[in-house]
């Protein structure tokens, strides 16, 4: 993923939707001919202010003003965009929150709306009218953005993250196949990519999208989690111990330093030719198209294996949006999640995010970024394949604040280099945990 | 007459002025009523943030919400919690081990800058770089420096044939720990030695002199002349600069955000993670708050060790 992005501190930029210029007039007549039919009208003078994460594809963010433009013509309702860097959007989300003032709407990660939900607009019937006209929400949508039987908040999309790999060094290893879809055939592939001086490597330092996302795949896929459907911790498990022995051997056959990269190192590693398998969002691929690098057609994208659990164990990142309720807008909050989700504006907004972000809604399965290129295709199905943050246990602020706190990273960690031995590892964060869920 | 007197006996006027205004024109007041400005600024901007942290460090609080009094709780699972104490480790030895050797490079370099060097105003300038880099641009060189794949360094020592194998700086925990405190000392030595060098020049040349002519030697004029007038200043900048160090955020956060497992982490970057990151608001602050009694005992050590008077007279302690 893009480092530069991922660490960019406090931005403040601002961007005033409404005064941009829509390139599409059928953008435009589209969304005067919504504004027409919606069951969702806006305020007289309604304004809102949105705060949203930074992007991390350009093209993304520049289709989302446009659409916002678009918005504005519409139905007059102006919206000014604030962008913060995605650790930031939840602090501030927080402080509104418990203020009663700033954004009436705020879009961030997992399960933002259950740090409070009663601060929440209602979006019962918003979530309903769009699941009834797109084929229904994913699962995982509506585990993140149901509270009980109200949803409090719409997850507009997922972030993928795959496995990244040299389709010629898979070959000359022996995988002319791809990546093996069983944890001990990609334990042989590594070693193999190991034996042939093209090693693979995933990030095991402090790395908030990448070494979160590989590291609950590995504990998930051997059937262990951090905690019940009670939330009680039930880390401490033979299961665990077993995925620590896992990484450990995958961690053996990679190359060495990964326990220090952060979210850019595998980008560079891998653009560089240092590494020939990874995980990723689709950003090396695009890069690799934007900057025409020869890397595009040698590489290609591959589901994580399935480990003894024996189903997808994947987490992706979800990006879900709220309204506060102490928006004097509700009705354009609502209109505006709306517009942002049928099919004219979403199929072009998908399309500009490179299939860096997949819908949450069935019917999208059909856009045409996922056909365009067969390289983004497994893209399309990272809603779908993802458990929600926290697993078996509630989607709130604990399981949010033990991804923030790396702690499987750091168990995995802990183990692969060598530091503790899978079993004291995962004693040592199964404390960690009983810290948070305390 | 009697009567006459005591008719024209001088009227005292007694002016019942209020306590306030009494208070407005009083001079033993005056001086208060000058202060008041900076103290209003002090309390408001130093003592309320400080009561504030300590305040919440005994609360549950999250962010954005206020939380309960919980009295020591907080503080009593820290105690128990082996990430906390890697970081009060983490932070003592990047504290001590970065502190010590940017006295002693920056007060070499202060003595050597205090000689008379051609382009001496050159040197002086070029010494002060790294301090006037922004933090987190040298950090990010030094991430780049450090990197697993792209270093320099090991790229160099590869290329003369030195080592087979990149060196793992920041994936090994104690390879990481020296390499983030050999990046704050590159980043503190320039304001330890300007200082330093400040102080030199207040020290009177006609003391080496007298003292040459006594037969003393450069070590003597060193340790019996230079050292005891520098005191005074070294009490000042190791103050500053254990403060700084102790304290700091940027670096580690920048390059290594506390990994490998933990291994970087210092009590400042740990309570921000939990306490913003994680939203453990009352935690982040309690880690915060016990940071205190290791900075007071750091002033103290300065203030009233170095700055004792018979040190700096060269004589020894009773």
């Amino acid at each position: 993923m893009d480092k530069f992005s991922r660490r960019s501190v406090l931005q403040g930029t601002t961007a005033l939707a409404g005064g941009m210029a829509i390139a599409g007039s059928d953008l435009l007549g589209w969304a005067k001919a919504w504004a027409q039919e919606t069951m969702f009208k806006t305020e007289d003078g309604a304004k809102l202010q949105l705060l949203r994460w930074k992007r991390f594809i350009q093209s993304e963010e520049d289709t989302f003003l446009e659409l916002m433009a678009a918005f504005t013509q519409a139905t007059g309702c102006e919206v000014e965009v604030l962008n913060e860097s995605m650790d930031d959007v939840q602090p501030k989300a927080s402080v509104a929150a418990n203020v009663g003032s700033g954004p009436d709407i705020v879009w961030g990660l997992f399960s933002l709306p259950h740090l409070f939900t009663d601060k929440c607009l209602d979006l019962t019937d918003l979530a309903d009218s769009l699941g009834e006209k797109y084929g229904g929400w994913i699962p995982a949508a509506e585990k993140y953005g149901k509270s009980g039987d109200t949803w409090i908040g719409l997850p507009i999309c997922f972030g993928g993250n795959y496995i990244n790999y040299r389709i010629s060094a898979c070959e000359e290893a022996g995988f002319s196949d791809g990546v093996p879809e069983d944890n001990e055939g990609f334990l042989e592939l590594c070693k193999a990519l190991n034996g042939i001086g093209k090693p693979a490597g995933m990030a095991l330092g402090h790395a908030t999208g990448d070494g979160n996302a590989w590291t609950h795949w590995a504990l998930w896929s051997h059937g262990a989690a951090m905690v019940d459907e009670n939330d009680k911790v039930i880390l401490d498990s033979p299961e665990a111990v077993a995925a620590c022995d896992y990484v450990k051997a995958l961690n053996d056959s990679w190359i060495p330093g990964t326990a220090s990269w952060n979210d850019g190192s595998n980008n560079k590693a891998f653009l560089a030719g240092e590494v020939s398998l990874t995980n990723n969002g689709i950003s090396i691929y695009q890069k690799g198209i934007d900057d025409g690098l020869d890397i595009k057609d040698d590489m290609d994208h591959a589901y994580y294996p399935i480990g003894p659990a024996g189903t997808p164990t994947e987490l992706h990142i979800s990006w879900t949006m709220l309204a506060f309720q102490y928006s004097k807008y509700p009705m354009a909050c609502k209109a505006l999640m709306d517009f942002l989700l049928q099919k004219e504006q979403y199929d072009k907004w998908l399309e500009g995010a490179k299939a860096y972000l997949t819908h949450p809604l069935n019917a999208y399965d059909n856009a045409p970024i996922w056909t365009s290129d067969p390289k983004r295709t497994i893209f399309r199905d990272c809603g779908k394949r993802t458990l929600v943050a926290g697993h078996r246990g509630s989607v709130g602020e604990k399981a949010a604040a033990a991804i923030a706190e790396f702690i499987v990273v750091d168990m995995f960690a802990n183990a692969a280099t060598g530091q503790m031995s899978s079993a004291d590892a995962v004693k040592d964060a199964a404390r960690k945990a009983e810290r948070i869920y305390r | 007459m009697a009567d006459t007197a005591l008719d024209h006996a001088p009227v005292l006027v007694v002016e019942h002025r209020s306590f306030w205004e009494r208070l407005k024109v009083s001079r033993n007041w005056l001086g208060f009523w000058f202060m008041l400005p900076t103290l209003t600024i002090l309390l408001a901007f130093l003592l309320y943030p400080l009561l504030k942290g300590i305040w919440l460090s005994m609360t549950d609080a999250r962010i954005g919400r206020s939380g309960n009094f919980v009295g020591l709780e907080n503080f009593i699972w820290l105690w128990g919690d082996s990430v906390f104490w890697v970081s009060v480790f983490n932070t003592l030895v990047y504290t001590s081990f970065a502190s010590i050797v940017k006295f002693a490079i920056g007060l070499y370099l202060a003595i050597l800058l205090n000689n008379n060097l051609p382009f001496k105003s050159v040197l002086r300038a070029i010494i002060l770089l790294p301090f006037i880099v922004p933090t987190v641009l040298s950090a990010i060189a030094f991430w780049w420096i450090y990197d697993a794949q792209f270093s320099i360094i090991s790229w160099t020592l590869t290329e003369l044939g030195l080592i087979d194998q990149y060196v793992n700086f920041l994936g090994d925990p104690w390879n990481a720990r020296w390499s983030v405190i050999a990046a704050n000392i590159w980043r503190g030595v320039p304001f330890v030695a300007i200082t330093l060098l400040a102080g030199l020049q207040t020290v009177s040349p006609s003391l080496y002199e007298a003292a040459t002519i006594d037969g003393a030697t450069p070590w003597q004029n060193f340790r019996f002349i230079t050292y005891p007038l520098l005191t005074p200043i070294i009490a000042v900048v190791m103050t500053f600069s254990v403060l700084f160090t102790f304290t700091d955020f940027q670096l580690i956060w920048a390059i290594t955000r506390g990994g490998p497992a933990n291994a970087t982490h210092l009590m400042a970057t740990l309570s921000y993670q939990r306490a913003i990151l994680g939203g453990y608001m009352g935690e982040g602050a309690a880690i915060a708050t016990a940071m205190i009694p290791f900075l007071l005992a750091a002033i103290m050590i300065s203030w009233f060790g170095l700055q004792r008077r018979k040190w700096q007279q060269g004589e020894s302690d009773d």
